[in-house]
């Protein structure tokens, strides 16, 4: 006993032992549980093997369609707003000009929605975005003269909700890791851009964003994940999984949907190993693109 | 001189720059702030207009009372016990986590040993699978196991959490190696040196870490909705939800509901800022 404390060989095993433990008995076999369950048909209980009809069942459903391209276009959505408008308000708040009070101010301000919970923010988008005359976004609108919008019963009116709530909960946490990028780009470089004249819009072009390209692909990369799993804003604004039409359906929604609330878990346990493996390619893609792999070996 | 000189034809003048500047970043945080406003003012007003009218600046100021607030000290039901479930709950996973993940860390960061490499990358791979993508294996493996409804179930698979590892093991990898030979000369164990002598230098990570995982924790709602069964184990994101039914009469307790449960969360930002951003920006620059 006394050896193994003392002994540099075995210490290390001990250390990890929680994290492997946790690996096995909590992700890889209920992930490979899954795998197989994606190849039955699961009925109170009692599974049949049925081979890959969950799977040919699922490539003709009109539903997970709509769900992918629902996922799909909220992800490609949320990544056209949620890295240049960040970028562009973190590169105000860290210039080196202007009152540093008013900057930390609205630093922190802009990172307050990241605290509420979906269930909160939820509940409160689903309060403004509400359909009557006197819902605040129907008081915006009808302020200039459109409106009333039945905000949650259209598909594009729905969907500009659901990209207002992502807009405002993501927007300070990305200023956050833009800031951080920023810092960390030597000041020199302003320095001799300056000296060459170049103006500020330059400077934030040939300099912050080439710059930033690390932070950029890390914000790209749990973005794109994080689009594609959405499903918890979804469930709020819509005050539960069912929105009109299925226009607020996400893949995730669709998973919970069958295997929760209809039971079917084998066809779930399919939309979910269809969803990890475009989720697991597109990660190891960027992961390797980006050398996460390479500097580990060294 | 010169330099301010050439610049000067490019951009704007200094001084309008910042009233621009200042302008802008003001009436962006007002912006951002309207929804919280919106919700704190709803909690005065009667719950049953809120919920058919929906939040709006049009507020009748002669129909807000203390109303809410009566009920919500006063007949409240089962939010108060929502409250100190989520705040155990909370206090308890973030200690089991911080302890957890810090050891695993601890042995990736400190040591060289066969199989160290593929851990590791296993460590990277689970931080970028999203947990909704493993919730229903999971959840039919708890029934399983007849764990359903506990709330051991709802911390043991996030003890050693994937983030949290990574985030320590970038932290005890620029603790100089001499401290642990020092700790083994004087007759230290592999695991003493870990706990009276890495531990306590490790504070910093430590604040921003439990900054980070009690926001998570305090706000975590899928799997604890998929888990918890009876109604006295709730946590407050899953009692909230429970309210927001169309056939519901707790709409009063909904709003200030949903805006108490905000306020821990909202001192504990102001209180400790700095930490809640190194724990979020903890892997931005890893990329």
């Amino acid at each position: 006993m006394k050896k193994i404390l003392y002994s540099q060989r075995w210490a290390p095993y001990f250390f990890i032992a929680p994290f492997v433990i946790t690996l096995l008995g909590f992700w890889m076999v209920p992930l490979g549980r899954s795998v197989v369950m994606s190849t039955q048909e699961v009925l109170y209980g009692d599974a049949t093997f049925i081979g890959l009809d969950n799977y040919v069942r699922l490539m003709g459903d009109r539903t997970f369609w709509k769900a992918m391209f629902n996922s799909a276009r909220y992800m490609v959505l949320t990544l056209a707003l949620l890295i240049p408008i960040p970028m562009f308000l973190a590169a105000v708040i860290n210039s080196k000009i202007g009152s540093p009070r008013i900057k930390g101010f609205a630093k922190a301000s802009l990172f307050v929605p990241a605290l509420t919970s979906v269930v909160v923010a939820g509940i409160i988008f689903r309060l403004m975005f509400a359909e009557t005359d006197s819902g605040l976004m129907n008081q915006i609108v009808g302020f200039f003269g459109f409106g009333p919008v039945r905000w949650l019963r259209q598909d594009i009116p729905g969907l500009i909700a659901l990209l207002a709530l992502a807009l405002w909960r993501y927007t300070g946490v990305n200023i956050m890791y833009f800031i951080a990028g920023m810092q960390s780009i030597p000041t020199e470089y302003y320095e001799a851009a300056s000296i060459d004249g170049a103006g500020r819009v330059q400077q934030f072009f040939r300099i912050t964003v080439p710059n930033l390209k690390p932070t950029i692909v890390y914000v790209l990369t749990i973005s794109v994940y994080g689009g594609l799993a959405m499903f918890l804003e979804s469930f709020m604004l819509y005050a539960g999984n069912n929105s009109p039409n299925n226009q607020g359906l996400t893949v995730v929604g669709y998973l919970y949907r069958q295997g929760v609330q209809e039971n079917d878990l084998g066809f779930a346990s399919a939309v979910g190993v269809i969803l990890l493996v475009v989720i697991m390619a597109i990660n190891l893609t960027h992961l390797t693109l980006s050398g996460t792999f390479k500097k580990d070996r060294r | 001189m010169s330099a301010r000189g050439v610049r000067s034809k490019h951009v704007l003048p200094r001084r309008l720059f910042v009233g621009v500047q200042a302008t802008f970043l003001i009436l962006l945080t007002l912006i951002v702030l309207v929804p919280l406003v919106a919700i704190f003012v709803g909690t005065f007003q009667d719950g049953n207009d809120v919920i058919r009218n929906g939040i709006s600046f049009d507020v009748d100021l002669s129909t807000l009372s203390l109303d809410n607030y009566v009920m919500l000290f006063t007949d409240s039901g089962l939010y108060f016990r929502w409250f100190l479930n989520t705040f155990v709950l909370t206090v308890a996973q973030v200690a089991g986590t911080l302890l957890v993940s810090s050891f695993v860390a601890y042995g990736f960061a400190m040591y060289d040993f066969r199989g160290k490499n593929a851990g590791f990358i296993a460590v990277i791979l689970l931080m970028t699978v999203p947990f909704e993508m493993m919730m229903l294996p999971m959840y039919v493996m708890v029934n399983d196991i007849g764990l359903a409804d506990t709330y051991i179930v709802i911390v043991l698979p996030f003890l050693a959490a994937a983030v949290t590892i990574f985030f320590f093991r970038q932290y005890f990898l620029g603790i100089p190696k001499e401290l642990l030979e020092a700790g083994r000369v004087d007759g230290v164990t592999e695991f003493g040196i870990f706990f009276k002598l890495v531990l306590p230098i490790a504070k910093p990570a430590l604040a921003a870490m439990a900054i980070l995982n009690g926001m998570i924790v305090w706000n975590n709602f899928l799997w604890p909705l998929l888990v918890l069964r009876s109604a006295e184990k709730f946590t407050l994101p899953i009692g909230l939800n429970t309210l927001l039914t169309p056939y519901g009469n707790n709409y009063e307790l909904l709003i200030i509901g949903a805006f108490f449960s905000l306020i821990p969360i909202l001192v504990l930002f102001l209180l400790f800022q700095r930490f809640f951003v190194a724990g979020m920006t903890a892997g931005a620059l890893k990329g």
